[in-house]
C-alpha cells in the first residue's frame, strides 16, 4: 500500500497497523481481498479512496479513516456490480434488527 | 478460527458503519466473490506486517539527505528526534553505516536491549540466547542461516547494545535507487536490514500492494 499517502495512507504505530475497533480490520481485509483476487482492481479502489478523502478535505469533517475506506469500498462495490444499494440497504437493516432480537 | 466471536458480542449497538460492512462482507460471501477465510487471513498477515518502522524513515531521510546523514552517524539520537522519534530515557542511540566495505551487525549479548523508539519491538529470535552468543563468535555463519551471504572481502562488525547504549544499522542503500522519491525508499528498509541480519529490499522485491505481498 506504498500508493496510499498522506490522509490516505493507512493507520499505523510505528509500523503496525491500527484498527481502533473489530470492523475496521474488516473492512480493510474486504477491500484487500476483492482486489488480490482480481475482482476488482487496486488502482480503482486507490482512486475511489482518494476522491471520499478529498471531497472529506472540501466539506469539512471528522469521518474517520476507515468510514472513508468502507465508503470508497461500498463505490467500488457498487459501480462493478458486485451488489446493488438495494441489497446492501437490506442486509443492514437485517442485521440491525437481529441484533435487537438476539436475547 | 475467525473474527466470529466479535459478531456475537452483542452488549453494545453496532455502529452503522460496523454494520454496513459486515453485510457487504456477507452479502459478498455469499455470492461467492470473497471468502472468510480469505478475509481473515489478509487482516492475520497486515497485523503481523511490520509496516514503515520509524527507523526506516530515518533511514530513507539519510540516503537522500547527506547532511542528515552526517548528523546522524554523529548524534544519532538527537538526529532521530529530529524526526519525531525518541523516549528511550537515557538510553542513547548509536547509527552505524553499512557499507561496501563492512557490514554492520547488532546484538545484546546480556540481555535484549534494543533501538525501541526506531525498531519497535525487538523479534524473539533476537532475545535468544543462540543469537545473542553465537552472533559475536560466528557472525557470518549466523548470517548465512538468515539467508545473508557476506563476501569474504567484507569486514563484518558486531555492535553489542547496553542498557545504555543502543546501535541501529544505517543499511547500504540498494543499487537502482536513485530516482525514488524519500517516502518509497522508507519501504525498501526492513527491520532485519536495520538490525543487519538482512539487507535493503531491492526495488524489484516490492510489488505493489496489497495484491502480490507475499508470505516470507
Amino acid at each position: 500500500m506504498s500508493e496510499l499517502t498522506g490522509d490516505a495512507a493507512l493507520p499505523r504505530i510505528n509500523g503496525e497497523l491500527v484498527f481502533n475497533e473489530p470492523w475496521e480490520g474488516r473492512a480493510f481485509g474486504l477491500a484487500a481481498a476483492l482486489t488480490e483476487s482480481g475482482v476488482s482492481n487496486w488502482a480503482d479502489f486507490r482512486d475511489r479512496l482518494n476522491e471520499v478523502t478529498a471531497s472529506r478535505d472540501e466539506h469539512g469533517g471528522e469521518t474517520g479513516y476507515y468510514e472513508r475506506w468502507f465508503q470508497a469500498l461500498e463505490r467500488l462495490a457498487l459501480e462493478n456490480g458486485l451488489v446493488t444499494s438495494a441489497e446492501l440497504d437490506a442486509r443492514t437493516e437485517a442485521l440491525a434488527s437481529d441484533q435487537h432480537d438476539d436475547h | 478460527m475467525s473474527g466470529d466471536h466479535d459478531r456475537d458480542h452483542h452488549a453494545e449497538p453496532e455502529s452503522p458503519a460496523a454494520l454496513r460492512t459486515r453485510a457487504l462482507e456477507s452479502l459478498l460471501v455469499e455470492k461467492g466473490l470473497v471468502t472468510t477465510d480469505a478475509i481473515d487471513e489478509i487482516v492475520r498477515m497486515y497485523e503481523q506486517d511490520i509496516g514503515p518502522l520509524n527507523g526506516a524513515k530515518v533511514v530513507a531521510r539519510a540516503w537522500v539527505d547527506p547532511d542528515y546523514k552526517r548528523r546522524l552517524l554523529a548524534n544519532g539520537t538527537e538526529a532521530i528526534a529530529e524526526l519525531g522519534f525518541g523516549g528511550a530515557e537515557g538510553a542513547e542511540i548509536v547509527v552505524v553505516e553499512s557499507t561496501p566495505a563492512v557490514h554492520n551487525v547488532v546484538v545484546c549479548t546480556l540481555c535484549s536491549c534494543y533501538p525501541w523508539p526506531v525498531l519497535g519491538l525487538p523479534p524473539s529470535w533476537y532475545k535468544d540466547a543462540a543469537y545473542r552468543s553465537r552472533v559475536v563468535r560466528e557472525p557470518r555463519a549466523v548470517l548465512r542461516e538468515f539467508g545473508l551471504t557476506v563476501d569474504e572481502s567484507k569486514e563484518i562488525r558486531v555492535w553489542d547494545s547496553t542498557a545504555s547504549l543502543r546501535y541501529m544499522v544505517l543499511p547500504e542503500r540498494p543499487h537502482g535507487t536513485a530516482d525514488l522519491p524519500e517516502e518509497e525508499l522508507v519501504e525498501l528498509v526492513t527491520r532485519d536490514s536495520m538490525i543487519g541480519v538482512g539487507l535493503a529490499r531491492s526495488r524489484s522485491e516490492i510489488a505493489w500492494m496489497p495484491g502480490a505481498r507475499k508470505h516470507e
